[in-house]
């Protein structure tokens, strides 16, 4: 691969949609024939305090190039909580993460409800460009010995 | 100086046999003479006769509190100083005592020497160590050498401004100053000034030398789950070989598990037979959870840990 980055590459991108509010947020930009990038992966979670930042670490091993999480505004949450918690996760681990040398920008989160299909759509767009800038993750990565591109 | 330890050894062992002898608890753990110079090594005592095995140095570096989970049906009394007694609070916070089930013996803290440091600093093997005043006096084949303590101690000692354990049943010294010697972790200031890629390289570097031994999680006193991550099969979240992914992955969640936990103690370090720095890590989290949360471990015995309640105010500024 050398340093360059091939000439089509695409970053794949892992989003963590809540159930409640970024799932249905994402469902809507569907239904509503909102355009985004193709380049995310949803994994619907419970909530965003379910995020363990193990599920982060474990997407950035096996090769994702970025990663979204994204629940429901403060206040709206289905559990009352949980993205108030996930938030102090959040911060905490983006802080860290950022500490030890990965990119800023290489994990992002956001707060889309289940009305906001375009600010979806937005956020989606926006996390693909910021990844396409940074291109492609090298750090943490499991295959980055044998120097392929995931 | 010598003398305040010697007072302070001497009031260990006094209250010792007394807890033992009118059985206020069935076993005191305490620190003992090592078999090598400039260490020490952990004396659990039950019999009141005994006591006088129990020492007070520079030495006494071990996080006792560690030892507490395998002995939930005894009542023990417990040899702490400042950062171990943090730990206690930080754990009976997770509910892992119950009440009146420990005695603290509260050490202010003298800080404690850093015995590779010295080592590092003559040459051949060090037979002997004697600690007078502010001075740290060690011999080996053909050398004497006679070496200011205030120079040589852990990185975790020089920034610690708790050293007066707090709760602690009984003290056995005079509350100490509490300020700090130098103000921030030597080695977090040295990571910060690096670029991101460079953070990341050393990291790669430092954390590749891991043998995966798992001492530093043994030694760690909140690192009592019945099963870690990393010896979870079902889900796996991380492979058991030596590769260099898998050893950054686990030094990352084994430091960012501490958040809010994290006494600053240093016992990960120093138990690390590869000489990894850890504290770098556990200490920017310290430093984090107090920016961001307000929180600092073990210090209030009623505020809950930062990660497990929350504030509507919380930063959220890089949530889009």
């Amino acid at each position: 691969m050398g340093n360059g980055v091939e000439k089509n590459w695409e970053p794949k991108i892992l989003a963590f949609l809540c159930n409640w509010c970024s799932y249905a947020g994402a469902d809507l930009a569907g239904t509503s024939r909102i355009q985004y990038p193709p380049n995310i992966r949803v994994i619907r979670v419970p909530c965003s305090g379910r995020i363990n930042p193990l599920f982060i670490l474990k997407a950035l091993q096996g090769g994702i190039d970025g990663v979204l999480v994204s629940g429901c505004h403060p206040g709206d949450c289905h559990y009352i909580s949980g993205n108030y918690i996930g938030r102090r996760k959040s911060v905490s681990f983006k802080r860290f993460l950022e500490y030890l040398g990965f990119e800023e920008g290489r994990v992002q989160f956001s707060w889309v409800s289940a009305a906001e299909g375009g600010k979806f759509s937005q956020v989606v767009g926006e996390v693909v460009q910021d990844i396409k800038n940074l291109g492609p993750a090298k750090r943490l990565v499991k295959s980055r010995q044998v120097g392929s591109n995931p | 100086m010598e003398e305040r330890l010697k007072v302070i050894q001497d009031r260990i062992r006094e209250k010792a046999k007394e807890l033992l002898s009118n059985k206020t608890v069935d076993l005191i753990i305490g620190f003992g003479e090592g078999s090598l110079p400039l260490r020490t090594t952990i004396r659990f005592i039950r019999n009141p006769g005994k006591v006088d095995r129990l020492i007070w140095n520079s030495f006494c570096e071990n996080n006792l509190s560690t030892y507490l989970h395998k002995l939930s049906q005894s009542k023990v009394g417990l040899v702490v100083k400042g950062c171990d007694a943090r730990s206690i609070i930080a754990l009976s916070l997770e509910k892992r005592f119950k009440p009146n089930q420990l005695f603290l013996i509260g050490v202010p803290c003298q800080r404690m020497v850093d015995r590779r440091k010295v080592s590092k600093a003559v040459q051949g093997e060090i037979l002997q160590a004697v600690e007078e005043g502010d001075q740290l006096i060690v011999e080996g084949e053909g050398f004497k050498k006679v070496l200011n303590r205030n120079d040589f101690l852990y990185p975790s000692c020089q920034v610690c401004v708790h050293r007066t354990p707090i709760q602690a049943n009984v003290l056995v010294g005079d509350p100490v100053e509490e300020s700090p010697l130098i103000k921030t972790h030597p080695e977090i200031i040295e990571f910060e000034k690096k670029s991101p890629e460079e953070r990341w390289r050393f990291f790669e570097k430092e954390t590749s030398r891991c043998i995966r031994c798992y001492a530093c999680r043994e030694v760690c006193p909140m690192c009592y789950c019945a099963e870690c991550f990393v010896d979870s099969s079902n889900p796996k979240w991380t492979e058991k070989g030596l590769s260099p992914s898998d050893l950054e992955f686990y030094h990352i969640v084994r430091a960012y598990h501490q958040t809010g936990r994290c006494s600053g103690c240093g016992a990960c370090e120093r138990a690390c037979p590869m000489d990894i720095p850890l504290t770098y890590l556990t200490q920017k989290l310290n430093q984090d959870v107090k920016e961001l949360f307000n929180f600092e471990t073990g210090i209030d015995a009623e505020a809950p840990p930062p990660l497990s309640t929350y504030e509507t105010e919380d930063k959220q500024e890089f949530i889009k």
